[in-house]
């Protein structure tokens, strides 16, 4: 889904830059609360393989492939700024190394690969959750979910950016197709999920996190 | 502790080299979603080149000089991934020494 540089109109490009730009400065502010000692390498070891997953281009239908994006991931793993962190450098290596994802779209790229999956994504997980239950298998439910409809969040957007900039784009086979990549997407977030929770819980944030808010609630 | 996390960070860096290395040239070279619905709508032409960016050391996932395009492809995913796990944990390591520096109140309890 990096969008390449002609695609979208100068307003709409400036517009990505400004709300990433925004969000980026938000975590990189706000770093000095989630950014301890042993998140250090664990972000770099996150964006090392959400860099490598992105590469991996799977059929999603006749001609057409799809891949991982991994910010709701990274947001389960790290909290959301600090995914939001994780796939700037992501999208930022993609583009400055390997041409993937234009210049002057970096800012939208970075909205819809980044922001929608780190903030968006890891809001739907946390609504999800408390759908919910409160164990292993709901969580790993909550992630896949939240990262499906992250992926298909993030096709809408750039829909509506490509629609901005006069291009013939038809939402609902951009979506449609994005519903099948995102089916992807939750398979491997929860395959990862699933594989850290049975070595390490305690490096994922969300999982981390969760005993104490249960016994927040209990204690009225 | 602080060896514990650096086991499993490495041992995760490994599986992602791994997958850049032997995985990534098995990939499907369809056009992903995006590229496919804009050669279907007839505005793929607009993005060619895909970045203005005129210096990518592997531009597309190859390496100048590669003939073999499986051996372009991992050399270029090895690279890249060593590239992000680096810049994501020197980043990471500059803005987190700001609390060192002097930021201490900012969130600390």
């Amino acid at each position: 889904m990096h969008i390449p540089d002609g695609f979208l109109s100068a307003p709409v490009y400036l517009a990505g830059y400004a709300v990433s730009g925004a969000v980026c400065a938000v975590a990189v502010a706000r770093a000095n609360r989630n950014l301890g000692e042993k998140e250090v390498p664990l972000l770099g070891m996150t964006a090392a393989f959400i860099f490598a997953a992105q590469m991996l281009n799977y059929p999603v239908a006749p001609g057409t492939s799809g891949h991982f994006l991994g910010a709701t991931l990274a947001a389960i793993l790290l909290g959301p700024l600090n995914s939001c962190l994780v796939m700037t450098i992501v999208l930022l290596i993609q583009c400055l190394g390997f041409g993937d994802g234009g210049l002057t779209t970096f800012g939208a790229n970075l909205f819809n690969m980044g922001v929608v999956g780190a903030i968006g994504g890891w809001a739907c997980f946390r609504a999800l959750q408390f759908m919910l239950p409160r164990n292993r298998r709901g969580f790993l439910a909550a992630a896949a979910g939240a990262s499906w409809v992250a992926v298909v969040a993030a096709s809408a957007c750039c829909a509506v950016e490509l629609a901005w900039s006069g291009r013939p784009v038809v939402m609902s086979w951009l979506v449609g197709v994005h519903a099948l990549i995102g089916v992807g997407e939750a398979a491997i977030t929860a395959a990862v999920l699933s594989s850290v929770l049975a070595v390490r819980p305690d490096l994922v944030a969300a999982w981390d996190r969760m005993p104490k808010l249960q016994l927040q609630e209990a204690r009225p | 502790m602080k060896r514990k996390v650096w086991g499993f960070v490495l041992a995760g860096l490994l599986v992602s080299l791994l997958l850049a290395a032997f995985v990534s040239p098995f990939a499907s070279k369809a056009p992903d979603g995006l590229e496919k619905h804009a050669q279907d709508k007839g505005f793929a032409e607009k993005g060619e080149g895909g970045s203005a960016w005129r210096f990518p050391l592997m531009r597309d996932y190859t390496v100048a000089g590669v003939q073999s395009v499986s051996a372009g492809t991992a050399l270029a995913g090895l690279a890249g991934t060593l590239l992000a796990f680096a810049v994501a944990f020197g980043a990471a390591k500059l803005i987190s020494r700001r609390r060192a520096a002097g930021s201490e109140p900012v969130g600390q309890k």
